[in-house]
């Protein structure tokens, strides 16, 4: 079943998700690494504002290609997730509602997802020119001097993610292998 | 001596770069439609249509296949009888490396010191070369950028003499299942055995320019590359980890002489954008 869901999320619709859902994403997301994490969690713990607000908000683990002449943005996909483990359960407390990456969790994350009533959503790595027809607007907004890891604003329609860890701790990377182990 | 100017292999390196990152080779893409036939999963089989439509976009888009295009390994077959003029070798790849990701629109994700300031050097160099000196007047060369996802889960271990056939597989098998989802299934296995504590690390990377599907050509390395992969495809791991039947692509084996009391081995985990060109001057 495939699902639509816009930017911020309530928590209202992120108790309709199952891990294993299509879900086709609309609205605003922040893109963040592993630099951009650590100024982050910085600047939460200095007390200093975000360059973006949190609440509902959905995090993007992406780094783009640079877009060349006329493209909104190059080929962009989702980076391994559980390097930003350590950093996860801070912005989840702060408001984060949705990460979009790929590759499984830790415990700590998972049950910092349930906590906060949240979702982990994995988009196809390895798919970053098809994924990149989904995104229609691409802004730094923060941290430029990271490169490829700056902060871009993106403005997606219709982006497909599947819901990998839901709010009730379901894990697709854990269940989903085992109806196919021989 | 046969002369070659560097400004060729500039020419060529660049070029080389923008190939691998736009089109997929054609035994991947071969491999990958096999597999979204075969894979059980219903999930799984979308994601490997997902990965075929995607090659097929960015070879009409002139668009990366992945928006990590990768640390750029560079391998170089240098005839003995060639001499190499009008620049230092390396500064000629490393140029056309910069020129290419520049030109191509690629990422740069190259940090000038791994642990301390971690700086972006903005070009995507250095690269790592690697040659070797051969018989012949050729220079062959042979460019795969990788990505950090797979690179940073491939692992070496000094096995023992008698761990045997037995230890390499176990080995591989723990590689790919602590692998997992995050560097992005359907794998490619490269595999180095023998040599030493750094030549197999080197073995297992040079096998991933092997076509998928071409066994070695020593048939007790190709049973084992066999058996390997289907062992692998029964973990259930599936394409981006949640699950299915399609876990690898291929496994392929490298293997060399080593010290009386070592049994190296090394895995080279490759994402299945398993990107590589070459061409020979």
């Amino acid at each position: 079943m495939v699902k639509k869901l816009k930017t911020p999320l309530s928590e209202a619709e992120i108790y309709t998700l199952k891990i294993g859902d299509r879900v086709l994403l609309s609205g605003v997301v922040y893109t963040a690494r592993d630099q951009t994490h650590k100024r982050l969690v910085e600047a939460l713990k200095k007390g200093k504002h975000l360059p973006f607000p949190l609440k509902g908000q959905v995090l993007f683990y992406a780094g783009p290609t640079p877009a060349s002449a006329g493209k909104v943005v190059g080929s962009i996909g989702p980076t391994t997730a559980s390097r930003l483990d350590s950093y996860t359960p801070l912005l989840l407390e702060r408001g984060l509602k949705g990460m979009i990456g790929k590759g499984s969790r830790s415990p700590e994350v998972k049950e910092a997802i349930k906590e906060n009533s949240a979702v982990y959503f994995l988009a196809v790595g390895g798919a970053g020119a098809y994924l990149a027809e989904y995104v229609k607007k691409a802004e730094v907004i923060a941290y430029e001097d990271l490169g490829p890891e700056a902060v871009y604003k993106l403005e997606v329609r219709d982006f497909p993610v599947i819901v990998a860890i839901d709010a009730f701790s379901s894990d697709l990377f854990q269940e989903g292998p085992l109806k196919y182990q021989r | 001596m046969r002369q070659i100017e560097a400004d060729l292999i500039k020419k060529a390196v660049k070029n080389l770069c923008l190939e691998a990152n736009f089109y997929l080779r054609k035994d991947v893409l071969e491999a990958l439609k096999k597999a979204s036939q075969s894979e059980e999963s219903l999930l799984g089989k979308d994601i490997l249509q997902i990965i075929i439509k995607n090659a097929e976009l960015a070879a009409e888009k002139k668009l990366p296949l992945c928006q990590d295009t990768g640390s750029t390994s560079v391998f170089l077959e240098i005839g003995q009888e060639v001499n190499i003029v009008g620049q230092s070798l390396e500064e000629a790849v490393n140029e056309g490396v910069r020129q290419g990701y520049k030109q191509g629109f690629l990422r740069n994700s190259m940090v000038n010191d791994p642990l301390f300031r971690r700086q972006n050097t903005a070009d995507n160099t250095p690269a790592l070369v690697y040659s070797e000196v051969v018989p012949g007047d050729n220079l062959r060369i042979r460019v795969m950028p990788k990505g950090a996802g797979c690179d940073n889960v491939s692992r070496l271990k000094m096995l023992k003499p008698g761990d045997g056939v037995a230890g390499v597989k176990k080995f591989i098998l723990e590689t790919v299942k602590n692998a997992n989802g995050r560097a992005c299934p359907p794998l490619v296995v490269g595999v180095g055995i023998g040599g030493s504590f750094e030549m197999a690390p080197l073995l297992a990377k040079k096998s991933l320019f092997r076509k998928l599907g071409e066994p070695h050509p020593d048939q007790k390395v190709s049973r084992l590359e066999e058996e390997l992969l289907n062992e692998i495809n029964r973990l259930g791991i599936g394409p981006m980890g949640i699950g299915g039947t399609v876990t690898a692509l291929g496994v392929a084996i490298e293997i060399t002489a080593s010290h009386i009391a070592s049994l190296p081995v090394a895995a080279d985990i490759s994402c299945h954008s398993l990107r590589s060109a070459e061409t020979k001057l």
